[in-house]
């Protein structure tokens, strides 16, 4: 049984890739964590990358913003490209790359600040100084994210005062201000109750139209909901690979792959 | 988790040269603050030779052990005395505190209700900050008269054991309540289970588990006793002599500097510069020493 | 509870019998210290200048010299302190050279005996700096004495402070020196107090280092330049030089102790307070 050769991203885009990565490969000391992943996310699409516990999923997120550079004993192999920027060159900028590219993490990670601090913190280190300015991004995101009406009078609060989904929200918020074009959401929902869940689904399902969305689940049924387009990491020789890429309903009602159509239905993972 | 060197790009290098390169600047500064830090060991090292090279470049080390006696207005330098002070106090201190010291953790750990363990804890690393002169001036004003009724003269090697062995105390009790605390809980339960009276527990189980940790404590005492000035200078006597029984006044290596770096000139000072450097060097072993117990005793695992 | 001990065996007895050995002899130290010198302690004591060699009148110049000497100390190595506990624990990895130079060389400053200290503060600060015996060097002595007590503590501190922070930080494109001074060291500030706080406590107690080096002068110093005899160094002379300054040795004791005590309570609650501060909020990994 082969890998299918994921070519076919290339086909199937008609607008170039915003972003993409060309075999890409991570290993953590000699333990290869991933090996020769190849995707393309596209604008205004959510491309969700689903697969078992422990294949690289969020290794491979924290490859495309460079977060890989503060891990030690890590290697990143293969090309990753931000519409023609190289993002692997070692030279590159990568606070601005971390601008363009968001991340959302598994556990919700709000600074130990106030709500307003979260947002603004941020903002005025990227140059926003303009008191107005940063008070009518904070309100637009936190409406974006629907935490406005939650949370308008008590900005001044410690944000870990906050729940967990009140918390996921406000990172993404943190995340939305900087305006990116790429988001790159490690299980966003994993940590929270099945209804701070469904929200945040339902907003990243909003972002849609903004962004291009990289969002790692668990969750094949949301993945069905939301996804355009979907990647099925798998294990195998004890090191992940990326085993079918492609539309969202094409993965789901015919998979090319055996152990993708056995993972889909529930039989393995 | 660290921003590793080979990986950190310098961004506004690049793309906002108008930007001045913070990050740059911070690394830099902190590397110089550690460099210095770090630099301190060799100074102290360095300083300490070119203050004993005159004595040792004209007479060489010989006259530390073969003079006649200890008497620099008279050019004899006799180390003999003091290191024999310095061994007898050191090695009597250590071998009384260990087991106290030991046992007072045990206390700590297994035996005491948790609350009175925790108090008795907080009482040892109280006594660990008290200052050694406070020790040495209670020694001086209620033991030396003691031991003076019991055998004059009071100030003696028995005293300075006495006082080093409460100086030294909680540093070893405190080590082994920590090397005890790492013994794995399961450790002991499964020896409980098996019928282990506690004593037996802590024989077969907690000791050879934490052992590694206590040799390390007990060296970490013997530089302590070793390096330790004020107390024993204030109990000791100081007399230049070797000791014939444990009611003898003693002078260790660390009193005679103290007592006379003040009016030491030429060869005098040098020679005191150079019983410094040999304390210095002492140390330098006994921490390599401890190293290479802690290195031996638990196979470092490197994360793959 | 008397029919318990007898059973118990010999061991068991043993270990209790330590204990109380322990706690009375300190409970003794400690008496003797606080009965003897509670009388002598008085604001006027506090605040004059010692008489006839210290035998009567108070410990006021004592106690600016120490404070001082403290300040000098503190001032220097916490600055050089927090630096080098940044360097470690956030930009070296562990198998750096440079790291595991300064790591190694801080494990045997550690053990430097503080007499060997003294000498090299005599030497270098005093003697090579041109400093004399002076409050200022007196206090870079005990700087560099206090330095690995000091990053030790700074370097748990940072290191208490979850990762998620520092991937967080970076994730939105701030830059080191950022997350640094906004998010790590706010995070990190009762590690850095526990590590000050212990330092003070041992730069206090401290003796042998400064005998030599901040000299034994007992008047108010005009300047740091001036010699100054530090709270420590006032007991010792007080008992071992001058016959009769027995009751202000005592009474010099007992604030030093105090001192001490109260430094040790800070510490010990600044510690409570850094080990609670993320484990509502954050789990450790
Ligand atoms: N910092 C690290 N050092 C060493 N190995 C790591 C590190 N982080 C992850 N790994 C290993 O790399 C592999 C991939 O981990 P990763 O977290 O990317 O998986 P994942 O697909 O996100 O899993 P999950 O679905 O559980 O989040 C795992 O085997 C993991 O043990
Ligand atoms: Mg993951």
């Amino acid at each position: 049984m082969t890998v299918t050769n994921l070519d076919n991203s290339k086909a199937r885009t008609q607008q170039p890739a915003l972003m993409r990565t060309e075999q890409l490969s991570l290993s953590y000391g000699k333990k290869i964590a991933f090996e020769d992943v190849s995707i393309a996310i596209n604008q205004s699409k959510i491309t969700a990358l689903v697969g078992p516990s422990g294949c690289g999923k969020s290794s491979f997120l924290s490859c495309l913003n460079r977060l890989t550079d503060l891990i030690d004993n890590c290697r990143v192999t293969g090309r990753i490209f931000l519409e023609k920027w190289d993002v692997m060159n070692r030279n590159i900028d990568t606070i601005a790359l971390r601008r363009r590219v968001g991340h959302i993490f598994q556990k919700p990670n709000p600074f130990p600040l106030d709500l307003w601090k979260n947002i603004a913190f941020p903002l005025k280190e990227h140059g926003v100084k303009n008191r107005q300015e940063i008070d009518s991004i904070v309100e637009r995101v936190l409406k974006d994210v629907g935490l406005w009406d939650e949370v308008k009078d008590r900005l001044k609060d410690s944000a870990l005062a906050l729940s967990g989904g009140q918390q996921q929200r406000l990172c993404i918020a943190r995340a939305l201000a900087l305006e990116p074009e790429v988001l790159l959401m490690d299980e966003p929902c994993s940590a929270l109750d099945p209804i701070s869940s469904g929200v945040v689904e339902d907003l990243i399902a909003s972002l849609r139209q903004k962004y291009a969305l990289l969002v790692v689940t668990h969750n094949l049924a949301q993945a069905k909901r939301i996804a355009d387009y979907v990647g099925v990491f798998w294990v195998r020789d004890n090191r992940g690979k990326l085993i079918e890429f492609g539309e969202a309903k094409q993965v789901f009602e015919s998979p090319q792959h055996d152990l993708t159509a056995a993972y889909i239905s529930g039989h393995r993972g | 988790m660290t921003w590793l060197e080979d990986k950190i790009s310098s961004p506004s290098k690049l793309n906002k040269s108008s930007q001045f390169d913070w990050d740059w600047v911070l690394v830099w500064v902190l590397r110089i603050m550690a460099a210095i830090t770090g630099a301190i060991v060799l100074l102290i090292v360095i300083f300490l030779i070119l203050e004993s090279l005159p004595f040792l470049l004209v007479k060489g080390i010989g006259p530390f052990f073969t003079d006649p006696t200890w008497n620099p207005t008279e050019g004899l330098y006799n180390f003999t005395p003091m290191l024999w002070g310095t061994l007898l106090a050191t090695m009597g201190s250590v071998v009384v505190a260990t087991p106290l010291g030991i046992i007072s953790a045990l206390f700590c750990q297994y035996y005491a209700p948790v609350a009175m363990g925790n108090l008795y804890r907080r009482l040892i690393e109280l006594l660990a900050g008290i200052p050694s002169v406070v020790y040495g001036f209670w020694g001086l004003v209620v033991l030396v008269p003691l031991i003076n009724r019991l055998h004059p003269p009071g100030a003696s090697l028995l005293a300075g054991i006495i006082i080093l062995t409460i100086m030294i105390l909680p540093t070893i009790a405190l080590v082994a309540d920590a090397s005890f605390g790492k013994v794995p809980q399961e450790y002991l339960l499964g020896a409980t289970s098996l019928g282990l009276s506690k004593w037996g527990t802590i024989c077969n189980v907690v000791f050879p588990a934490a052992k590694s940790g206590l040799f390390t404590g007990v060296i970490l005492t013997v530089g302590r006793a070793i390096g330790e000035t004020m107390a024993v200078l204030m109990v000791c006597g100081n007399v230049v002599e070797t000791p014939s029984s444990i009611f003898d006044p003693i002078r260790t290596l660390t009193a005679n500097i103290a007592l006379e770096m003040a009016y030491a000139l030429g060869n005098h000072r040098s020679a005191l510069f150079v019983s410094g450097l040999a304390l210095m060097a002492i140390i330098v072993l006994l921490a390599v020493a401890a190293e290479v117990i802690t290195v031996t005793s638990s196979p470092v695992t490197k994360n793959s | 509870m008397k029919q318990e001990i007898i059973k118990s065996p010999i061991s068991t007895i043993l270990v209790w019998l330590v204990a109380v050995l322990v706690t009375g002899t300190f409970a003794w130290i400690l008496g003797d210290i606080i009965f003897h010198g509670v009388g002598g302690i008085s604001w006027e004591f506090l605040t004059t200048a010692p008489e006839d060699a210290g035998r009567s009148g108070g410990i006021g110049p004592i106690l600016v010299s120490t404070g001082l000497i403290l300040a000098v100390a503190m001032g220097v190595s916490v600055p050089l302190g927090v630096g080098t506990a940044i360097l470690l624990a956030e930009f070296t990895s562990a198998t750096n050279w440079f790291g595991r130079f300064v790591r190694r060389s801080l494990d045997i400053l550690a053990g430097v005996p503080s007499i060997v200290f003294g000498l090299f503060g005599n030497a270098f600060f005093a003697k090579t700096l041109g400093l004399g015996f002076s409050i200022l060097s007196g206090g870079l002595t005990l700087a560099c004495m206090v330095l690995p007590i000091l990053i030790r503590s700074a370097e748990e501190g940072l290191r208490g402070v979850p990762d998620e922070l520092r991937l967080g930080a970076a994730a939105l494109g701030l830059s080191r020196t950022t997350t640094l001074f906004h998010l790590l060291l706010p995070a990190a500030i009762p590690g850095l107090l526990v590590g000050l706080v212990l330092g003070i406590g041992r730069a206090i107690a401290e003796t042998a280092a400064l005998v030599f080096t901040s000299g034994y002068v007992a008047r108010m110093p005009q300047s740091l330049l001036d010699s100054g005899r530090s709270l420590s160094i006032h007991i010792f002379d007080l008992s071992m030089n001058i016959s009769g300054g027995d009751t202000n040795a005592y009474g010099s004791a007992l604030v030093l102790v105090i001192l001490l005590l109260m430094i040790n309570a800070t510490a010990a609650w600044l510690a409570h307070q850094s080990s609670s501060k993320y484990n509502d909020s954050y789990q450790f990994r």
